[in-house]
């Protein structure tokens, strides 16, 4: 199996095959023995070279794969280069319009853009409230206010859609 | 001893107590809301009665409510836990009342407690120590006269305030006349009345507590302070026994004065006294808090009592067990609250399904938790997930083995503010004991590094195998996702054991 994995923005070319009873990894060129041992559903034990490794797979809110070794959390993304579905996932991630979507139920308390404005990835749309905290909603990308589609004191549901920006 | 007590609350603490009821061959009533059918405590009562809609005002506030149910279920006393009905001297009137014994303070001490004003006069005429100031209305000659005599800097502050309007810091006593006049501006605008007092202002306060208990028969003692000063937004984020700073003279001195406050106020069962302690140690009174404490852990583990138990048994008539001379400090305890925020989004709340939770165990190490895997997190409820508590013989002891708790924890599906607490522990400042309650915010001011990010090509090696084993789980990310963002979804079906071991065999080719 082939695959491109981006760590934290970095990209690693990677080549696992099976072994006798190891994965064979070339990574970036390197080869790595790895004894991996799914040990319970996200939950994956490594030993390479004797050292141990537990790593831990999660899926966030807002649908990032993060792999958590000892407290370090590491955001990683995997691409199957042969494969057409996630070719046209990366194609999709930065073109077109993105809906901006409510991570859990809440209250819009204010908008922060108007339709048309020209926004940066990361600066504030609107601010949302929910259990009893504020919070700020930001950006997925670089570009403008295509449309607004809730309003100051109305009340949202997890994945409504809050803003479409194109 | 009661036969059959009912909790009015939800959550970690409504656990803590269902567990002492267990302990003492108490049967335990649980009540919950809409949303917390599938919640830890109704799986650990012996009973459990729905009592309403998921806002807390229709459910774990509504007093009529949990008063049917006690009446329905036999309930003989009722258990407030913290916050909710805890320090509602209506409530406790009411259960009173009706039949049931209120296992806390009488209403008549929580109403004196509630109430600053009164709290206020009572405590001065029981000779307790408050931050020095003119407690009602002074002219500015006065106020300069005042400030000469207790000292700079002080603090204005409005009679009719609150939320830190009318409030003016002054340093100099050049500055008293022109803050003395935007005070009264502001306190006129703000409520309608331009009258200011005077205090002096504490400088880098520390706020410590003293745990006390009372029996009916006229019996107090103080079981040592907790040391609370580590504050987010005026919220405790993590709390120990003893303080750093309190030494055994400090600790009677502080104790005695609690003492006092509790007989002043003719007050029974568990309460907390609450302290501001400014540089030179000099310590005054801020409030008593009328109930058992959120960190109430750290004193048990220093002192050797369970503070649940105890308050059953003295609700039901006992005597303290014990007299002061006998209460010792031992040992060293740290609690750290563990709730769903997100510390990368400014600590906002985290709801949703928890997917995995792998929980730490091993020496020292106490962790009450109203939290499993496969558990909804609702919205509606403070997001206090559980309390991780280190214990050891002295602070590094304890500090190192929450460390290592903190590395084994993990919360999966939903955000935590665990790493938070290997920030603070790992801090030169709070290894050193030097706290204030302004050290957090100076903490998260800083700029952060992890120190343990050492493996990116792991989590990408990592991140490879998951992919091949389970190609759905990596590639499909809108499932995942709707999945612990819908509340109300039922729970998706865990992979089924004869996969998980397939696949665990796949691995292992031979």
């Amino acid at each position: 199996m082939t695959y491109d994995v981006v760590v934290d923005g970095k990209t690693h070319q990677l080549e696992l095959t099976h072994g006798e009873k190891t994965w064979l990894c070339k990574i970036d060129g390197k080869e790595i023995e790895v004894d991996a041992a799914l040990t319970a559903r996200d939950v994956l034990s490594l030993l390479v070279g004797g050292k141990a490794y537990e790593i831990k797979r999660e899926r966030s809110l807002q649908g990032e794969l993060h792999m958590v070794i000892g407290s370090a959390r590491y955001a990683v993304d995997v691409q199957d280069p042969r494969s057409l579905r996630t070719r046209r996932a990366i194609a999709g991630a930065e073109a077109g319009p993105q809906r901006l979507k409510a991570p859990m139920p809440g209250k819009i308390v204010r908008i922060l853009v108007q339709e048309k404005d020209e926004v940066k990835a990361g600066q504030s749309i609107l601010v949302m409230e929910a259990m009893k905290m504020q919070n700020e909603m930001k950006s997925p990308k670089d570009g403008r206010v295509q449309k607004i589609l809730t309003a100051e004191g109305s009340t949202v549901n997890a994945g409504d859609a809050l803003a479409i920006i194109e | 001893m009661f036969k059959r007590v009912l909790i009015a609350n939800r959550g970690e603490i409504a656990v803590r107590i269902i567990r002492a009821c267990r302990e003492m061959g108490i049967e335990s009533i649980a009540v919950f809301s809409d949303v917390d059918r599938k919640a830890l405590h109704v799986r650990k009562a012996d009973y459990a009665y729905h009592i309403g809609p998921a806002t807390a005002s229709e459910s774990y506030l509504n007093a009529d409510k949990i008063l049917d149910v006690a009446r329905r279920s036999q309930a003989e006393a009722i258990h407030p836990g913290y916050g909710f009905l805890s320090e509602n001297a209506r409530f406790a009137r009411a259960c009173a009342d009706a039949g049931f014994k209120f296992i806390g303070p009488t209403p008549e001490s929580m109403e004196m407690m509630g109430s600053k004003t009164r709290a206020r006069q009572h405590m001065k005429r029981a000779g307790v120590p408050f931050v020095p100031g003119s407690e009602r209305a002074l002219d500015l000659n006065a106020m300069e006269r005042l400030a000469e005599q207790i000292g700079y800097p002080v603090m204005l502050k409005a009679a009719a305030g609150g939320g830190g309007k009318g409030m003016r810091m002054v340093k100099a006593p050049g500055e008293l006349h022109s803050a003395y006049e935007n005070a009264r501006s502001e306190a006129q605008r703000s409520f309608g009345d331009n009258e200011v007092y005077l205090e002096k202002f504490i400088v880098n306060p520390r706020h410590v507590e003293m745990q006390i208990f009372a029996d009916e028969h006229g019996n107090a003692a103080y079981l040592g302070e907790r040391e609370c000063s580590v504050q987010r937004r005026h919220q405790k984020v993590l709390e120990e026994s003893p303080s750093p700073i309190v030494d055994e003279d400090m600790r009677r001195r502080m104790g005695e004065v609690a003492v006092r406050v509790a007989k002043a106020a003719n007050y029974h069962n568990a309460g907390t006294v609450e302290f501001l302690v400014d540089e030179q140690r000099n310590f005054y009174f801020l409030e008593m808090n009328t109930r058992l404490q959120v960190e109430h852990p750290v004193t048990e583990l220093v002192t050797g009592l369970d503070l649940v138990h105890l308050q059953m048994r003295v609700a039901a008539g006992e005597k303290l067990p014990f007299r002061q001379e006998d209460i010792k400090v031992r040992g060293h305890a740290i609690e750290c609250r563990v709730y769903a925020e997100d510390p990368d989004n400014n600590y906002f709340p985290s709801p949703g399904q928890i997917t995995r939770l792998i929980s730490p165990s091993g020496p020292g190490i106490r962790r009450d938790s109203g939290m499993y895997e496969g558990w909804n997190v609702p919205i509606e409820y403070d997001p206090l997930l559980a309390k991780l508590v280190g214990y050891g013989e002295n602070r590094d002891q304890a500090i190192d083995r929450l460390q290592r708790a903190l590395h084994e924890y993990f919360v999966g599906g939903i955000k935590t503010n665990i790493s938070l607490f290997r920030r603070i522990l790992r801090d030169p400042d709070f290894r050193a004991g030097n706290l204030d309650t302004g050290f957090l915010d100076r903490l998260l001011a800083k700029p952060y590094h992890e120190i343990d990010r050492q493996h990116p090509l792991m989590a990408a090696i990592g991140a490879a195998i998951f992919a091949t084993l389970e190609p759905k789980a990596t590639f499909s990310s809108a499932t995942g996702a709707s999945a612990s963002a819908n509340g109300n979804s039922v729970d998706p079906p865990a992979a089924s054991n004869w996969r998980l071991s397939a696949r665990a065999e796949a691995l292992r080719t031979r």
